[in-house]
């Protein structure tokens, strides 16, 4: 869903004049909204960005990625980036099609990830 | 094997009886606006979908929540929470921010000399909106504003 939303958005922005680059990990759905530019890293989702406390494998994908505003030339073009996870067992999880729902529940309300966080935001002066 | 996701979420989503999504399918060609100086001179935007928040802001909702945060680009990631419809997939970036918010890479690159400077603010957004007219009409808009306010080249725009 997220990648649907930055399709969307990267077309926005880019029709109003501000060249974007969309990197994603879900490369069907970045293939389906066709953003001005698209990178793709074939990592699990929620790591798009690189391997966690791996500083080296981070840069290389936001540094790979940001190449593609110098050499995509046509609208729709992906990067496709060289890294690799490694170990491959997320994709069992990821492709599996037994019937389930983990999102959360659809609060309406802010949903703090720490209980302190409630409390910084009251203190700089946001209705809580 | 590459993940299909779309096909994936369908038939978990047809066995619990849901209505099938109907995911965005572009039958137009992107717009397109060249980047008309290296990268190295660039100042870079950056929007990451992943409900991320600084400490002392409001987090997000988890139903259809358009709002966007400006977040300085000076945060530590020390600072950087998480509100997201998904949090399954959040349990890293809990730990590390920068496996979905790679604010201090960039500030990395800069130093470095790959991107020419950074913006003030980045933006962040709880990505999980199922509404594509609420993000067309109210979540676009605002994060074309917000960025016309930082006056970047370019952005990078980071969906978890």
């Amino acid at each position: 869903m997220c990648h649907q939303t930055v399709c969307l958005v990267a077309r926005h922005l880019e029709a109003h004049g501000i060249p974007t680059l969309a990197l994603g990990a879900a490369r069907d759905i970045l293939e389906a909204g066709r953003p001005p530019r698209a990178a793709f890293v074939d990592y699990p989702l929620g790591h798009t960005a690189g391997k966690p406390f791996d500083r080296a494998d981070q840069r290389s994908v936001i540094a790979g990625a940001l190449r593609g505003f110098e050499t995509l030339r046509e609208p729709g073009g992906v990067v496709v980036l060289p890294n690799q996870w490694g170990d491959d067992a997320w994709r069992t999880e990821a492709t599996s099609t037994e019937a389930r729902d983990t999102r959360q529940a659809r609060d309406t309300t802010p949903q703090w990830q720490l209980a302190a966080d409630r409390e910084a935001a009251r203190a700089a002066g946001i209705d809580v | 094997m590459t993940v299909r996701y779309i096909d994936t979420i369908r038939r978990r989503y047809e066995q619990l009886g849901y209505t099938p999504y109907r995911w965005y399918v572009a039958d137009d060609a992107p717009p397109w606006q060249a980047l008309d100086k290296p990268l190295a001179q660039a100042r870079l935007g950056l929007l990451s979908t992943s409900g991320a928040y600084a400490v002392g802001q409001r987090a997000y909702h988890y139903k259809d929540d358009t709002s966007i945060r400006a977040i300085p680009s000076t945060t530590p990631p020390a600072d950087i929470r998480f509100s997201h419809i998904t949090e399954n997939y959040l349990v890293d970036a809990k730990r590390d921010p920068e496996t979905i918010f790679p604010l201090d890479t960039l500030r990395e690159l800069r130093e470095e000399g790959v991107i020419g400077a950074l913006a003030d603010d980045v933006y962040s957004c709880m990505g999980g909106v199922y509404s594509q007219r609420r993000v067309r009409e109210e979540m676009a808009p605002a994060v074309l504003a917000a960025c016309q306010q930082q006056n970047i080249d370019c952005a990078l725009l980071v969906a978890m």
